[in-house]
């Protein structure tokens, strides 16, 4: 049995202006010791997702399951989610410096995390434990480090900080929200590599949620591609790498600049991601999609399974054999964009051929 | 120089300093942040060059300087051959036209509360080149250029996305028709997908125009993708520069060796095989950097020498005479500088 099996998320905040559908029916399991990287743009609600599994997301409308090593943590009460909190699920967030109390030292912080958690703890052994911690996430001089305050770390330390803490009660599954955005490029590589080395010494499940498809191609064993709420894809890494099916994630994959493609010109995706309160009816991605068909423009699509092996799945009316980035793919993408697009469709497919973000300045 | 016609921007030598002063009652300086430490570049004409570093090198205090934003400690600026180092407002002004900047936060560096149209005419009031309705088309004709609706003359920048935001940014930049144009960090702030919409605006703009681009980024794929040729800084210092190519694909500096190795690359087949070289440590402060070379605290190379003698930035043996390297004990081809690469699990 999975560690983490939600099942049908939906995650709403009725505000002013509507009701944001944050997440709309997300499925996803996570394995011990496996990592699940989440990837998706701003506002693709991959943050909402993982926070409402917590409770941290007052005033959001939550339904449909998440099973965590036998309990469901949706509609938990405050008191059990925060025996979960911390010991069963601990959280990195993205910005060590604001996660961190300013006028606390940093080893206060890990003793009290330590000690809400288990009363039994005297001060002293917390201390110890906290030193430990210090030691095991790669600070130097931990002895002295624990009675520094977090403007004397730098930003790379005080990220060390934050993991240390998720690691002090030995969770089963760290939720790793954007843990390098803020960091620099030698910096980060040194935190992904201690990530990995803790989950390897621990059996650790980690949830890793990001932007940076460079992350998930270093450090995830699965991945899934949210869009406006909903999962566009799922699959193994090599398959969301090198077998895309949904054009979101070929989308981004192309817009990306790599050295192995020696074009000098970028594939952006045309268009913006859309409003949560005024979703576009049938698939979210249709205003923005080269592909876009009739049926897309008036039903949602489900995840089914695409490829030929069981676990890639992706939600696009696609035919399920064209995947790949390869020649071969794009004529049956081509055929069946030939055969089922007329009338509307066509004019929304001109509409964002036309678009000036295609080209940039196409507009003579 | 042999091609003197063809350098846009000369930087020789570029110190800047910034003094940190005590908290006594007479405030007297007491050290300073070296942010920028005898730096040396050109930027060739229709050209683009990159600049690449982590936090805190002084890649953007560098910008701000040959932009003459701010003063520089001492060294000097020459554009198309003029000395324009801290020039007085008056005399700057011609050169202000010439010399332009983008900037990375699309929501903070346009004013909320006005109009886009005004915005983007600011430089023609400023410069008093366009007025009234002239002003207006000049100004509908660059949204068109950037890829933004004219029509939307009137609307206020939260209207916009970041993505349209970036390119009012790039529309005000480029209403002087200036020569350069210093983008720092540009697409930093925008969304993957977004971000090639304004990169490939950046290199239409370059084609049509025959700008040259100094471009700032940590991102160092989209440098790579930007830039004919690269500079490296390191703790205000150039550790490296030349020709994009030779600077990504045959590193000798180790710490851009390590910085690009370091970088995550979009494909788990290469992320598998790359020997990854993980540096120790973070970036010292510039207040007090290492004696000698400044990188040799954390370099897997350094010996006694690294400690005492700063490296000369010059041609190491092998190398085209553009690339340019400061470093005693250059990384040799096929050298393995990593501990071994990370094995796949499973």
């Amino acid at each position: 049995m999975s560690l983490l099996e939600v099942t049908d998320l939906q995650v709403s905040f009725p505000t002013a202006d509507g009701v944001v559908q944050a997440v709309r029916g997300v499925s996803f399991s996570v394995e011990r010791g496996r990592t699940l990287g989440i990837v998706g743009e701003s506002g693709s609600g991959k943050t909402v997702l993982t926070q409402s599994l917590l409770g941290l997301t007052p005033g959001g409308q939550i339904s449909g399951t998440a099973m965590f090593d036998g309990v469901n943590l949706v509609g938990l009460d405050q008191k059990s989610l925060r025996r979960i909190r911390g010991k069963g699920i601990s959280v990195i967030f993205q910005d060590p410096l604001t996660s961190l109390h300013p006028l606390y030292k940093v080893g206060w912080q890990i003793c009290e995390m330590i000690r809400a958690h288990d009363t039994s703890i005297s001060k002293g052994q917390a201390t110890e434990r906290a030193v430990d911690l210090l030691g095991r996430v790669g600070i130097p001089n931990p002895r002295e480090r624990v009675n520094d305050y977090p403007h004397q770390f730098s930003g790379g330390m005080r990220q060390r900080v934050m993991i240390a803490m998720a690691i002090s009660l030995s969770p089963k599954l760290i939720i790793a929200d954007e843990p390098t955005t803020a960091l620099d490029a030698t910096v980060q590589a040194q935190i992904l590599d201690l990530l990995l080395r803790l989950q390897q010494e621990s059996d650790t499940a980690l949830l890793m949620i990001t932007h940076d498809l460079g992350v998930v191609a270093d450090i995830a064993d699965n991945v899934m591609v949210m869009y406006a709420g909903r999962a566009a894809e799922k699959a193994t890494k090599r398959d969301t790498f090198y077998q895309p099916h949904h054009p979101y994630t070929k989308g981004l994959l192309e817009s990306i600049p790599r050295s192995s493609a020696a074009t000098d010109r970028l594939k952006p995706v045309t268009g913006q991601p859309p409003s949560l309160i005024r979703l576009p009816p049938g698939c979210a991605f249709h205003p923005r999609c080269a592909y876009v068909m009739d049926r897309c423009l008036s039903a949602e699509p489900e995840l089914h399974p695409v490829g030929d092996a069981g676990e890639h799945r992706s939600a696009c009316w696609l035919p399920a054999a064209a995947i790949g980035l390869g020649d071969a793919a794009e004529d049956l993408r081509r055929q069946a964009v030939e055969q089922g697009r007329s009338g509307k469709a066509a004019k929304v497919a001109e509409a964002i051929a036309a678009a000036p973000e295609s080209e940039g300045s196409v507009i003579a | 120089m042999s091609c003197a016609d063809d350098v846009l921007v000369r930087v020789e030598n570029l110190v800047k300093h910034f003094p940190v002063y005590g908290s006594g009652l007479i405030r007297r300086s007491v050290a300073s942040v070296q942010a920028v430490d005898g730096v040396s570049l050109t930027v060739r004409r229709g050209r683009t060059l990159g600049l690449v570093g982590e936090t805190g090198c002084g890649k953007s205090t560098l910008a701000r300087c040959i932009a003459g934003l701010i003063p520089v400690s001492s060294g000097k600026v020459y554009f198309e051959g003029k000395d324009i180092t801290n020039l007085p407002r008056r005399a700057m002004r011609p050169f202000r036209r010439e010399i332009q900047m983008i900037f990375q936060d699309p929501y903070g560096s346009l004013n909320p509360r006005r109009r886009v149209g005004a915005i983007i005419g600011d430089p023609f009031a400023v410069h008093r080149t366009a007025s009234g309705q002239q002003r207006k088309r000049a100004v509908q004709e660059l949204m068109e250029r950037v890829g933004l609706n004219p029509e939307h003359y009137n609307r206020f920048p939260a209207e916009f996305s970041g993505g349209q935001r970036q390119r009012i940014g790039v529309a005000r930049a480029l209403a002087l028709r200036p020569k350069l144009i210093i983008c720092d960090e540009p697409v930093s702030a925008l969304d993957v997908s977004i971000q090639a919409q304004v990169l490939n605006l950046l290199a239409d703009l370059q084609a049509d125009f025959g700008l040259s681009y100094l471009f700032i980024a940590h991102d160092l794929e989209v440098v790579r993708h930007v830039s004919d040729a690269v500079t490296v800084m390191y703790l205000g210092r150039v550790a490296e520069s030349g020709p994009g190519d030779s600077v990504y694909d045959h590193s000798r500096h180790p710490y851009s060796a390590a910085l690009l190795s370091a970088a995550p690359a979009a494909d788990p087949d290469a992320a598998a095989q790359r020997q990854r070289i993980i540096l120790a440590g973070d970036v010292p402060s510039p207040i007090n950097p290492p004696s000698g070379c400044r990188f040799h605290p954390r370099c897997p190379k350094a010996q006694d020498i690294c400690r005492t003698a700063e490296p000369v930035l010059e041609t190491k043996l092998g190398d085209p005479s553009t690339h340019l390297t400061a470093c005693h004990f250059p990384v040799e081809a096929g050298e393995v500088l990593a501990r071994a690469g990370r094995k796949e699990r499973r």
